[in-house]
Parts: C-alpha cells; sequence; structure tokens
C-alpha cells in the first residue's frame, strides 16, 4: 500500500512535548515520543485539530507557497468561496478577484462556479431512485478518510461525485486553453487558495487512484496577506465574479445542503460532532433524513485552520456578499437533463480502509483485546497522557500490540517506587 | 480456542443523551477485533435498540456483551415494569414510550422489532413489576437471516 502524505508536520523546536494535541486527536492518532508529538500516518486524517490546538504553534500545515509556483506557467487561481469571508468592508468579491490578477495570477477561476454545478448534478442524484439514504456530502477530504478509515457501511452512501475543486481545476484549464490556444494543458499551473491542509492533503495524494486536477495548493492566510497590500479598491475591477449565492453558500455549514431544496437534511461540523453523527447514521438512527453534509471544521470550510478570520464573523461577510446576488449563475445546459459528465463522477468505488485491527486472526486478536483490557482495567483511568498515550485505554493498546513499557505509566511507577521503599529488596 | 470476551457496560437511565455510547464502544472493539462489516452493523443496530429501551421504558439497566469467535451475544437486563403482552410489543409500530421521547424521534415502535430483524435469535424473559431481559445473539458465520 502506497504512504499516504500528510500535511501536517511538527516544528521539533518549538514542540515541548505537552498533551494538548494528544488529547484532541480525534483518531488518537497522535503520540508523545522522546519528548515531542509524532503522529500516526496510517490514522491521521488531516483535519488540523492538532493545529488548531498547539499553544506553541509547532504543528504546521504543508502547503505550497506561492513562490515557488513557475512563474512562466499559466497560473490560474482558485479561490475556495471561504475566501471571501476573509477581508474586512469588502462589497464586491470582484475586488478579491482583481487583486489575484494584480498580485501575479494570470487568471481566476471560483470555485464557488463549480460548487453550483455540483449542487446541480447532486439534485439529480437525490431523485435517483435506487440510493442509499442519507446521502452523505463528498466535498470534505477529512471526512471522506474518516469514513474509509472507519465506517464501513456509510462508503456507499457517500455521493460518488467529485468535489467542486476538481471539477473548477478541470474547466478552469479548459477554458485557458479555450482563451489562449498556443497554451499547452502542462503549461497551466492550477493553484487552490486553501483553507485547509486536508484539501492539500487531497491534491498530494490523488483520489481514488486518479491524479487532481489541482497542481498546486497554497495557503489562505499566505494569500490574503499578500492580496491586502493591493487590495486598494480605488479601481474599479475588471475581473467579474461569476458565482451566484448558491456557490457562496458552500464556505459554511449547511450551505451545500441547504442549496438541494430538500429539507430533509443535517448539516453537522467539527470533527468530534461528525464522528457522532456518523456513529448514529451508522446505527440506523437517523431513518428520516436523505442528505447529510459533513464538515470537519467548525462552521464549514470558514474554520478552517489556514483562514485568517475567526469562521462565524466570516459567515456573517459572507451573508453580506452573497445578498444581492442571483441565486445560481452556473447552471447545467438544458440539454443536459439525465445522467452525469464522466468526469463528475468517482472513477472508482470508495473502500474501506480498515485501520486499527489487532491481528488478521481473530483468535490472536480476541487475545490481544483479553490482555489489553486486563491492563487497561488495572490502569489508573485518570487519562493523563503522560506515557504519550491520550488516553490509560489506548496505553494499553500500546503495551499490548506496540510493545511499549508499563513502567512509562508514572502512576503506576510511584506505586512501584512506594514499595521498593517500603519493602526493600522484594522486587 | 479463545477464550469468551466479556464485556460489561451500565446503562445510565437519567442521562438520554448518553444513551447509545455502548454500542458505539462495542462496535470499536468489534471493529479492532477484526470482524465483518455486516456483523457490526448488525451487532451494533441491535444493540443499539436494546439500549435505547432500556432507557426509555426501565430507567436505564445492564449490558453485557459476549464475544465468541463465531457468535456474539448481548444479554440487555433491566429492573423495569415488564412488558405485559409480548407478542403486541413485537408488533411493528406499536410503542408505549411517552409524548417527550417521541418528541426526540424515538417511539417509532421499531426497537423490538429491529432487534430480531438484525439477529439471529432472540429471547425475551420478563416478569412484571420486576424486570426484562432480553437475549440477543449474532452468528459470525453463517445462519444470516438478511
Amino acid at each position: 500500500m502506497k504512504q499516504y502524505k500528510h500535511s501536517v508536520s511538527l516544528d521539533l523546536e518549538k514542540c515541548k512535548g505537552c498533551t494538548n494535541c494528544l488529547k484532541r486527536c480525534p483518531t488518537e492518532a497522535i503520540r508523545i515520543r522522546d519528548g515531542h508529538a509524532v503522529i500516526n500516518s496510517d490514522v491521521c486524517i488531516d483535519c488540523g485539530e492538532c493545529i488548531r490546538r498547539c499553544p506553541y504553534q509547532a504543528k504546521k500545515a504543508n502547503f505550497d507557497r506561492y513562490e515557488d509556483i513557475d512563474a512562466k506557467k499559466y497560473r490560474i487561481a482558485l479561490p475556495a468561496p471561504s475566501f471571501y469571508g476573509q477581508f474586512v468592508d469588502l462589497d464586491d468579491v470582484d475586488y478579491v478577484l482583481q487583486g489575484l490578477l494584480d498580485i501575479g495570477f494570470d487568471d481566476v477561476f471560483e470555485v464557488a462556479r463549480a460548487a453550483e454545478i455540483v449542487t446541480e448534478y447532486t439534485r439529480r442524484y437525490m431523485s435517483e431512485q435506487d440510493i442509499s439514504y442519507p446521502v452523505i456530502n463528498s466535498a470534505c477530504p477529512a471526512v471522506v478518510r474518516l469514513i474509509t478509515l472507519r465506517f464501513p457501511y456509510l462508503c456507499a452512501h457517500v455521493i460518488p461525485m467529485m468535489p467542486p475543486i476538481e471539477l473548477a481545476g478541470k474547466i478552469a484549464r479548459e477554458e485557458a486553453i479555450a482563451k489562449h490556444p498556443e497554451l499547452k494543458p502542462e503549461d497551466i499551473a492550477i493553484v487552490f487558495i486553501s483553507p485547509c491542509p486536508a484539501k492539500a492533503s487531497y491534491v498530494k495524494n490523488g483520489f481514488l487512484g486518479e491524479k487532481s486536477h489541482v497542481d498546486y495548493v497554497v495557503s489562505m492566510s499566505d494569500i490574503y496577506f499578500k492580496l491586502i497590500g493591493v487590495m486598494k479598491k480605488n479601481a474599479t475591477p475588471k475581473a467579474t465574479s461569476q458565482s451566484g449565492m448558491i456557490g457562496m453558500s458552500w464556505a459554511s455549514t449547511g450551505g451545500e445542503a441547504s442549496a438541494l431544496f430538500n429539507d430533509k437534511y443535517l448539516a453537522a461540523d467539527g470533527i468530534e460532532n461528525v464522528i457522532h453523527v456518523l456513529d448514529e447514521i451508522e446505527t440506523g438512527h437517523f431513518p428520516m433524513l436523505q442528505f447529510v453534509e459533513l464538515n470537519a471544521c467548525p462552521g464549514g470550510c470558514v474554520g478552517g485552520v489556514a483562514t485568517v478570520e475567526n469562521p462565524y464573523i466570516a459567515r456573517v461577510r459572507l451573508q453580506a456578499l452573497r445578498r444581492y446576488l442571483p441565486v445560481s449563475q452556473n447552471r447545467l445546459e438544458k440539454s443536459d437533463n439525465e445522467g452525469y459528465p464522466e468526469e463528475i463522477l468517482f472513477p472508482k468505488d470508495l473502500e474501506y480502509r480498515p485501520v486499527g485491527k489487532f491481528d488478521d486472526d481473530l483468535t490472536t486478536a480476541m487475545q490481544k483485546m483479553s490482555e489489553i483490557e486486563d491492563l487497561a482495567a488495572s490502569l489508573p483511568a485518570l487519562d493523563c497522557g503522560s506515557c504519550g498515550a491520550p488516553t490509560c485505554r489506548a496505553f494499553a493498546e500500546d503495551v499490548v500490540l506496540g510493545g511499549r513499557s508499563i513502567d512509562e505509566c508514572i502512576v503506576y511507577m510511584r506505586e512501584r517506587i512506594q514499595k521498593m521503599v517500603q519493602y526493600p529488596g522484594e522486587e | 480456542m479463545a477464550e469468551t470476551l466479556r464485556f460489561h457496560y451500565e446503562v445510565d437511565g437519567n442521562n438520554f443523551t448518553s444513551a447509545g455510547a455502548a454500542s458505539v464502544e462495542v462496535k470499536r472493539k468489534l471493529r479492532q477485533l477484526g470482524f465483518d462489516a455486516e456483523t457490526i452493523r448488525r451487532v451494533s443496530i441491535a444493540m443499539y435498540e436494546g439500549e435505547i429501551n432500556m432507557v426509555v421504558h426501565a430507567r436505564g439497566g445492564s449490558a453485557d456483551v459476549y464475544v465468541d469467535k463465531d457468535c456474539i451475544t448481548i444479554i440487555l437486563a433491566d429492573r423495569g415494569p415488564g412488558i405485559p403482552d409480548i407478542s403486541l410489543a413485537m408488533q411493528e409500530g406499536y410503542s408505549t414510550a411517552p409524548d417527550n421521547i417521541r418528541a426526540l424521534g424515538f417511539g417509532a415502535g421499531m426497537g423490538l422489532p429491529n432487534m430480531k430483524r438484525y439477529t439471529d435469535e432472540m429471547k425475551i424473559e420478563t416478569v412484571l413489576g420486576k424486570g426484562t431481559t432480553v437475549t440477543i445473539k449474532v452468528y459470525t458465520n453463517g445462519a444470516n437471516k438478511l
């Protein structure tokens, strides 16, 4: 199996080996080893929660830098809709698009446009006969990865439709070639301006074996600071936004779902809430639901760790920005009234790839589970994290499965030392 | 032959928001043990329904889960009012859940029927005024009714 490439890294100098990220990692992917955090890449879903929690800024999201993009290429910026919510006193998205051209991009393609097209196809999909309800959105790569690792039964519920970023990359390249026939596809650099590291990982790894249409992923905060220098707003922008309310709404939680005009939906945000909801759906608890929109970040994409603005403020700004926009500016051609273009569908089925199985042999797995249960019952249940594992239970697993020493538990050690002092020579 | 694994859970009847927590925990353990997705789903749905039943009707109880290689057994025991008419309770859509529980989306009268549907064996022992014990079994190979 190919190693999954992640976009969260650690600054060893800054990491104190504290337990903040350890305790908040939703998949228990982090351990503290030799005084600093180590991430298990098999389990990490790039949700960015550890970056959000680290008080020392030791956890970093790895993005491409704008300067690293070959300036000889025809560079197309793909701003995520959440980007528009970052700016103070912005009353027109066109200033942002113009700013992107002013800092050196050759062209701009709004991801919100692609989002409106995905919305149209999603509505069509929701009217199909043989689909598994509830349909779960595929836009958040952290959620999709979580489902493939932990929710076998829900893989078939994820809408088999590529996320807007992918469609945007494809159309942007095609439009550029149509405008400039001298360009070859490889002369073009598609640059996504991302609110989160999960999208960076998504692009680096490709999806279901296919290479992404996006070439670079830069951080929203990186571009934001370049942009505020040039966005003077004293000249009328030449660039014009081509997205409507629906596309802009995808930036925050509930936007994608409400655009389906089907009120049997649920929208949950924040990775822990998402996990709770998935657990309940898997148990068959919400039979009335038809669509489930899940976003790993609090508030939706506006809550991504690479954004600069508070997600709730960003959401309010987006509400103001989209106020006088048409509902949608990207609709399907009249002739496109059934089926789906190949590029919008998943190239193959979403596959369950379980992690954390104790052993391939059931008897051995059961023996290990039994040892873990016994050990966990003897541990202090403080979940203090001093041993480097997030909980006593996880520590018991590390001891039985990973060969860690029980002596790493400071409570256990203290008791042992007390006994040694009381009854010297008996150990 | 591996020894049977046993897990014990107290289901808190005073805290409705935690109802279903034990079945999520069991699901996690079965996944770690490497059971197939379908088995895990059947066990977790049946156990979830049982947990909810105990919280709604009996102010909680206990759940004991026994995991063998070929069979998963769950014994849900409560000290609630008992079930006066089991065949009526087994009818789909029949429910005695109070209104405030229905307002939460429960009480559709599918609890016991779903437990039967998703398991291979189900046994109900009930004494009015004393309590109810429901034993369900899911065989992990074969004997699949679905």
